[in-house]
């Protein structure tokens, strides 16, 4: 221990290997129940093919985990992000049937969904409200607000601009797939290349300590949640886009749990700090892998849920921190004996006093 | 500490317990001895060992060595509940009944009397009364919890732990939320509970409350047992002094001042209601301005003040002349102020973050984020600081909680040192770490007031303080009651300072 040898960094490829194990063996049920799964046509300027499907339709849900991630980072959750969906697809689809264009309704829907992550940041930076009671008002509220925005009914439109952000492809490739690709990448770079995502991790970790060493945390905490509302105003107008319409009691409905799934899967902990935004779009693919399965193995749909959970249930199983020791034990040929668990022992210390 | 008064048996007697934590020996071959019907009081500064030795007692910890006997059989607690069983019951300064039940369930909590499968409520509620009533309490036990005071709150924590236990009953901080009455309405409590029988363990900070209660003492201090003592043979004076000072020799050393810098900050009248009485400090460049005073006496506070930590609600800070506004700690970074918590675990270390980001951390706090420091030179400045403090690692990657304690506080000296501060508040920068890195920390202190920069260090420490203090502020009940200049700054005169009583 006294020598300073200063070893590589843990590279991305280390943190995500789980994740990509598990999406491989996910991808490798879908073959193995439905063989042509990675035949990819190219038809009418568009690619098909259920791989490709996997990756469009697991869109809304890999754009929420996107800011669910970073969210999650700071030790807080973000349940509104499911009615948000349903609040900027009801903006978005008021604002063309009002003849506007669609950069207009594309821009109102942000607009929204930003504004409803600024609610809720405010609530939990400077109101200091729990962070899973602080969103669930507007989880709540949320569906209220996208009903009044639609007048209770479900609102349709043919905007065609507005519909290809859900429907329409650019050089053969589904937009959804295009937009959280390039989402995921520019949030990852964001965060990586600047600052930003050590401090989220500091203040997810310790913020009292993050605050004395004078990180802005308030400030941090209002962006993570404005990030995810714009998040989840993206996925709302895809979602709206797709089927040509704003459905305020369906869109999005318990995208949200996905969305946490997904960077639960991913390996982030809710208890926040170190975060890896592309291990948790590859566990957004594999919860849309798993529901692929299902679809293409033929079973009548009252077991989809059923089966899910169960599969969910294993990948959480092989994640958990007890079989994690235990792998560690098997393998344990390695030098370094455990550390006498120090991290474990203030925590008591603290609540015995 | 040979004890030829009491002629009973100890009812639990604790032998040679050590207890090691990584980095630090928290427990040094400990004895007490509690003999029934007296009040002992434990007494330490923090960090002196108090809870770790109560926690090896009531098994929420594993002793790493020794024996405890409890009437001269070995018992081996396992966890509280067992330390309960056997006759340990502990009473902490946050009560630990649960609110949303009546007093009466709270004292028969998990030994109901039960009729025909159900709880007898009457019958429940009736002896509840009747054990109250043995404390002097008439009150309703049928009322919620919540319905009665903190203190009265504790005194049925103490029932109930009497009750369960009955052999030794361990009292930790129990009077720091209470006020004057109250308190001695728990002293009567705990005088009827000694007269029972019971060995009563007290713990508290204040020292008035010692003498008033306690018959006899064990001082802790680093770990390890100072002395027994029989408090009716002692002073307040002679306690202060076995809790701090080792030898009160004064040492006086050759100090070597320098010049004396320009003045770097003027605090006038800073304070906080409730929390910190107004303070004045002048601290100039060069200059080691030492904070002293028992626990509670308000050096956390003063640091926390001038941090912007808690805003103060009066007075003002100037640097170099100008006035400033501190409101949090990033006003305070960003005038080149830095303070080292005295809690590091929980105001210091990110934990599961790097050494590496956690030494950057401040200084990439200040320049903000859109502004990060290139890998290249996080890597440099990190390098360096480990090398410069010495900072045992395994990797500039390994998550900082894996270091010692004495490490811990190393790479957090490394954070501040890397804003380059002009103002340096230590809090405690010695404590419970291991005695290497402890010289290494008071060596840099003063190598860094030779350099010009201005410090200003709590500790309970005296010799440390007398070390490398240019001047000495002492504390007392949140509230500067002296200050030693020059030859003044002895651990003998701080000492004085802080128990007289009055100081003029």
């Amino acid at each position: 221990m006294t020598s300073q040898t200063i070893g590589p960094r843990p590279s991305v490829m280390r943190r995500i290997l789980p994740q990509l194990v598990i999406l491989a063996v996910a991808l490798a049920l879908n073959v193995a129940v439905f063989p042509e799964f990675f035949e990819i046509d190219f038809r009418n300027g568009r690619l098909f093919g259920n791989l490709i499907d996997v990756l469009n339709r697991g869109a809304p849900v890999a754009l929420l985990c996107i800011g669910m991630t970073l969210v999650i980072a700071t030790k807080g959750i973000d349940l509104s992000v499911g009615a948000v969906m349903a609040i900027a697809g009801a903006v978005a689809a008021s604002v063309v049937v009002d003849g506007h264009g669609w950069g207009t309704a594309l821009l109102a829907a942000l607009a929204a969904g930003g504004l409803c992550g600024l609610w809720n940041g405010l609530l939990v930076a400077v109101l200091r409200i729990q962070p899973i009671v602080a969103t669930l008002v507007l989880m709540v509220a949320g569906r209220g607000i996208a009903q009044l925005v639609t007048e209770g009914k479900i609102l349709t439109f043919d905007n065609p601009g507005l519909i290809h952000l859900g429907a329409g492809t650019v050089a053969g490739v589904p937009t959804p797939i295009l937009i959280w690709l390039a989402l995921g990448a520019l949030v990852t770079f964001v965060v990586r290349k600047t600052a930003l995502g050590m401090l989220i991790e500091a203040i997810g970790i310790n913020e009292r300590s993050s605050r004395l060493a004078g990180i802005n945390s308030r400030v941090l905490l209002v962006c993570v949640y404005l990030v995810s509302g714009l998040c989840a105003a993206l996925a709302g107008v895809i979602v709206a886009a797709d089927i040509k319409g704003a459905d305020a009691n369906n869109a999005g409905l318990w995208l949200e749990l996905d969305a946490i799934l997904a960077v639960v899967i991913g390996g982030n902990s809710l208890l926040g700090g170190r975060f890896s935004i592309i291990a948790s779009l590859i566990g957004a693919l594999i919860i849309q892998s798993v529901n692929s399965v299902i679809l293409l193995s033929g079973l009548p749909p009252e077991f989809n849920l059923v089966i899910k959970a169960l599969l969910i249930l294993g990948i959480l199983v092989i994640q958990s921190p007890r079989i994690g020791n235990y792998i560690y034990l098997l393998k344990a040929s390695g030098p370094q004996p455990e550390p006498d668990a120090p991290a474990s022992r203030p925590t008591k210390e603290e609540t015995a006093r | 500490m040979t004890d030829t008064h009491t002629p009973d048996a100890p009812v639990l007697h604790a032998r040679g317990i050590s207890k090691f934590f990584p980095g630090t020996i928290a427990l040094d071959d400990v004895e007490l001895r509690l003999m029934p019907g007296e009040v002992h009081a434990l007494l330490g500064e923090n960090g002196a060992g108090k809870s770790t030795l109560i926690k090896c007692l009531t098994g929420a910890y594993r002793r790493d060595a020794g024996t405890l006997l409890m009437d001269g059989q070995e018992i081996h607690p396992v966890s509280t509940a067992d330390s309960q069983r056997l006759g340990i019951g502990t009473v902490y300064q946050e009560v630990n009944l649960l609110p949303n039940l009546t007093v009466a369930e709270n004292l028969f909590l998990g030994r109901q009397p039960m009729r025909g499968g159900f709880i007898a409520r009457r019958r429940m509620n009736e002896e509840a009364r009747a054990v109250l009533a043995g404390y002097g309490l008439r009150i309703d036990p049928a009322e919620p919890l919540t319905a009665y005071s903190v203190a009265i709150q504790q005194v049925i924590a103490i029932a109930r732990a009497v009750e369960m236990s009955g052999k030794v009953l361990i009292l930790d901080e129990p009077t720091a939320s209470l006020d004057h009455d109250e308190v001695q309405l728990l002293f009567d409590v705990i005088r009827q509970v000694k007269a029972r029988g019971l060995a009563v363990v007290f713990i508290t900070h204040f020292l008035d409350q010692v003498f008033a209660i306690s018959d006899r003492a064990t001082v802790l201090r680093n770990g390890r047992v100072v002395g027994e003592c029989l408090l009716a043979e002692m002073t307040q004076r002679d306690v202060v002094t076995m809790m701090l000072g080792r030898q009160l020799e004064a040492r006086t050393k050759a100090r070597d001042v320098g010049p004396a810098g320009k003045t770097l900050v003027e605090i006038d009248d800073l304070g906080k209601r409730g929390m910190m009485a107004p303070f004045s400090l002048n601290i100039r460049e060069g200059e080691v301005v030492g904070l002293a005073g028992l626990l509670g006496s308000g050096r956390t506070e003063t640091a926390n003040l001038i941090f912007g930590v808690e805003p103060a609600d009066q007075g003002r800070i100037a640097l170099r002349g100008q006035d400033i506004s501190i409101k949090n700690p990033r006003d305070a970074v960003a005038h080149r102020f830095a303070l080292c918590p005295e809690d590091r675990k929980i105001d210091g270390i990110v934990g599961d973050l790097s050494v590496r980001d956690n030494i950057i951390l401040a200084l990439q706090a200040r320049q903000g984020w859109m502004r990060p420091i290139p890998r290249a030179k996080v890597e440099e400045i990190a390098r360096s600081y480990v090398r410069a403090l010495d900072i045992r690692l395994a990797s500039l990657d390994m998550p900082i909680r894996l270091l010692s304690g004495g490490n811990q506080q190393k790479a957090l000296l490394a954070r501040w040192l890397a804003t380059n501060p002009a103002f340096l508040i230590l809090d405690e920068p010695t404590r419970g770490i291991d005695v290497g890195a402890h010289a290494e920390i008071i060596t840099l202190i003063e190598q860094l007031r030779a350099d010009g920069m201005a410090l200003l260090v709590a500790s309970s420490e005296l010799e440390e303080l007398v070390a490398y203090s240019t001047r000495v502020v002492v504390l007392r009940d949140r509230q500067q009651v002296r200050e030693l200049t020059g030859d003044q700054i002895t651990p003998d005169n701080i000492i004085n300072a802080i128990a007289t009583e009055e100081v003029a």
